[in-house]
């Protein structure tokens, strides 16, 4: 708690200056640095992961198609694109943007600190990620091909080279997806422990930014959930290479384990990443409603319990792996009671909302797009999560729409949502908001295009990983076949806005107008270091003394509070 | 680059930050350590052939490896002490001595796995078996592990600096010493 030594800060200021440009860029132990690293890497991934959804849903609309860029899709190619499709777009990209990037960026500067509490970790997490990548894409080119048995890597398809074809690449895939947890194993502490021991003096449990809390809430739910996996993976690389027969019923072992090993991690996986784009929306709600967030310790005790029920969901996933009925029973008791402190949260936004001064900005409108969103994943939710109606939906594409509703708003909405509101504190620059609206809209209405008519695929009995629907004559109905084309036609929409994007983000990059300090006027510590922060953030750290959320507060001048301000 | 942040100088928590990110770490290794043996429990509730296999392990070598390390961590815990009077040399001849018990556990770990292995119970040989190699085997590497650290710890300890990470490598220590106490029954004494 004692204040800091300034001579210390000194030093960290002239060692800045003799760096050279790769121990800047490449090698740095600055988290702004890292988060840059993280932020650019996952939206490089999210390209890959595009470019996938794009070559699979041509060969799903127009089978058989010479793909432009790809080529004639092949069955196993087909199962190949869609298997690392779903991992890199979960582990590759919503995992190192929203929690990593965000987290690495956010933590110290909300907490006011000037760095995390393990700097060299932080960039040993950073390369032990981005070898998870060159692992991950080398598979992509070994004989055999990349791994094509979903990304859940269900046994024996994943663990029998004869049935999943791909004897190196599914060791290859599962050996990156255990690094790549490594990495976020090594982070999370780094997050946790930043948080819990650095904040700013004056800054009270209540007082920290709920984005910090659910990045910190998120890391927690990560470090306790992945552990089995981990475990899973070993077992599962040796019954590929060693001869085990973990997951072999010929010899004594279960495949079951593996789908509750697996979603053991995977269910809280889905609030991992939902939980820190709950925060960045309220964030950026409560700045431009100008108001205080409704309800700031209910919607905290709220992430908590949605933390521990999530780890009694996961069987939901397995309704119809065989699971005994009684238990399946369970699992949907719990599955519908998650959906209550969910809900919840979104309505503590909406009453944030209400009698507030609204301001449309990019960032706001994306912030509001995910409330919107996200409600139709959730509620499509209870239907799988009751046995009765998964049975019947289970692998179509009703679920997969439904899972792109919640994945969609967390990943790529949370994504746009925080970039475009901390864009001016990390780079220095604004981004232009003309192009940033095109962009949202040229995004969300192409979005509601591509799943809205899956939802009806699914419900009419369309099943997911299917290579050609025209082999199915149930299937090959010209009004189903027309949804399929008009979804795909939505995601080349889609697609093509983001080229958009990406020249607003490099526009702005280097020539976009300068930004201020505060550009948006809110409260949070990170608005009041410079943009950018400077190597260590502030020249003295700051000391806080109120909550972040003391917006519009009757008898002040401004309609801010900032933390640090001390009266 | 060489000073360390003030973050890392904080403690809100009330904790310093080394012992708060070693009780991270501990935690979220528990949890691999718990999906590997829960699995092994169900496996072995569900198996009889599993009882059959394990006559096969020897309880007495599980027994002695459980002394050799327990005792490896009392020395961890004369090390802390030491450390906490300031004492950095005799810290770093205690981590030695512990790091001496992790050897001894491993060359007792190798002949056992020698001797098994030339009575044909390998990795795949049966269910059992794999988990009882996979397990160990997990554990083995956290004690290499540790061991390792420990001699760095040991090395910085001798020249009286960074003598708090004496302690922190002692948590470590008595945590990989806990789940050799899940092991032993598990897979030696339940016949």
């Amino acid at each position: 708690m004692a204040t800091a030594p300034v001579t210390h800060h000194d030093a960290h200021g002239h060692g800045h200056h003799e760096e050279s440009w790769f121990v800047h860029y490449f090698w740095s132990t600055d988290h702004k640095m890292i988060a840059k690293q993280y932020m650019f890497t996952g939206m490089a991934m999210a390209l890959i992961g595009g470019f996938f959804a794009y070559c699979f849903r041509m060969q799903i609309a127009f089978p058989g198609i010479d793909v432009p860029g790809f080529g004639v899709v092949s069955p196993n190619e087909y199962n190949h694109l869609i298997t690392n499709h779903g991992a890199i777009m979960i582990f590759w990209v919503a995992m190192p943007v929203l929690i990593a990037a965000f987290g690495n960026y956010l933590i110290p500067l909300m907490i006011g600190c000037d760095d995390m509490v393990f700097p060299k970790l932080n960039r040993l997490s950073y390369q032990i990620f981005l070898l998870s990548i060159v692992v991950l894409i080398a598979s992509f080119f070994v004989p055999g091909g990349g791994f094509a048995g979903a990304w859940t890597m269900y046994p024996p398809l994943s663990a029998k080279p004869e049935y999943g074809l791909t004897p190196l690449g599914a060791s290859l895939f599962v050996t990156a997806v255990a690094l790549e947890f490594v990495a976020f194993l090594m982070g999370g502490i780094n997050f946790v422990t930043t948080a819990m021991n650095s904040r700013a003096p004056g800054m009270r449990m209540y007082d920290i930014p709920m984005v910090v809390w659910m990045i910190v809430i998120a890391s927690i739910l990560f470090m306790a959930s992945v552990g089995p996996l981990v475990a899973g993976a070993v077992m599962l690389l040796f019954d590929q290479n060693l001869g085990t027969a973990f997951f072999n019923p010929d010899k004594g072992g279960d495949p079951v384990l593996w789908q509750h090993l697996f979603w053991f991690f995977g269910h809280p996986e889905v609030y991992v990443v939902l939980l820190p784009t709950v925060g960045i929306v309220a964030e950026i709600i409560t700045v431009f409603a100008r108001k205080k967030l409704f309800a700031y310790r209910t919607v905290l005790y709220t992430a908590f319990g949605t933390g521990v029920l999530s780890f009694m969901v996961w069987a939901h996933h397995q309704f119809i792996a065989g699971i005994d009925p009684r238990m399946a029973n369970i699992f949907t008791i719990t599955t519908l009671l998650i959906s209550i402190p969910i809900a919840e949260m979104m309505f503590v936004y909406i009453a944030t909302l209400y009698g507030g001064a609204i301001t449309l900005t990019t960032p706001m409108l994306w912030a509001l797009s995910f409330i919107a969103t996200f409600l139709v994943g959730g509620v499509t939710g209870i239907f799988l999560g009751a046995s009765g109606a998964d049975i019947y939906l289970h692998d179509t594409y009703f679920v997969l729409a439904h899972f792109h509703y919640t994945f969609f708003p967390i990943a790529i909405i949370g994504t746009f949502a925080g970039l475009s509101y901390w864009f001016p504190k990390m780079f220095g620059r604004m981004m232009n908001e003309t192009l940033g609206k095109i962009h949202f809209w040229g995004t969300i209405i192409p979005f509601n295009c591509i799943f809205i008519p899956l939802f009806v695929l699914g419900a009419a009995g369309e099943h997911r990983r299917i290579f050609d629907y025209t082999n199915f004559s149930e299937l090959a109905r010209p009004e189903l076949r027309q949804l399929d084309q008009f979804a795909t036609i939505s995601l080349l929409v889609m697609l093509g806005f983001q080229v958009l994007f990406l020249f607003n983000l490099f526009y702005s990059l280097f020539w976009g107008p300068k930004a201020e300090k505060n550009p948006w006027k809110a409260n949070t510590l990170e608005w009041t270091a410079d943009s950018p922060p400077p190597h260590g953030n502030w020249p003295e750290l700051p000391r806080v003394y109120r909550g972040p959320y003391e917006y519009s507060v009757p008898g002040r001048d401004q309609d801010y509070w900032p933390q640090n301000a001390q009266n | 680059m060489s000073a360390r942040p003030i973050a890392t100088t904080r403690s809100a928590a009330g904790m310093p930050t080394g012992r708060l990110a070693v009780w991270w770490v501990i935690a979220s290794e528990i949890v691999i350590f718990g999906g590997l043996l829960g699995s092994y429990v169900m496996f072995r509730l569900s198996h009889d052939s599993f009882a059959s296999d394990a006559a096969n392990t020897n309880m007495y070598i599980g027994a002695f490896n459980t002394w050799v390390l327990l005792t490896s961590s009392l020395f961890a815990v004369l090390g802390h002490k030491a450390a906490e009077e300031g004492n950095g040399p005799k810290a770093a001849r205690m981590l030695w001595l512990t790091v001496g018990g992790g050897a001894v556990f491993l060359l007792v770990k190798t002949y056992e796995w020698y001797e098994k292995i030339h009575h044909g119970h390998t990795l795949s040989s049966s269910t059992f078996f794999s988990f009882y190699y996979t397990a160990a085997g997990l554990h083995a590497l956290h004690v290499i592990a540790g061991m390792i650290i420990m001699l760095f710890v040991a090395n910085t300890a001798r020249k009286n600096l960074e003598l708090h990470r004496v302690e922190l490598i002692g948590i470590y220590w008595h945590f990989v010493d806990v789940v050799w106490i899940f092991l032993f029954p598990l897979l030696y004494i339940a016949k």
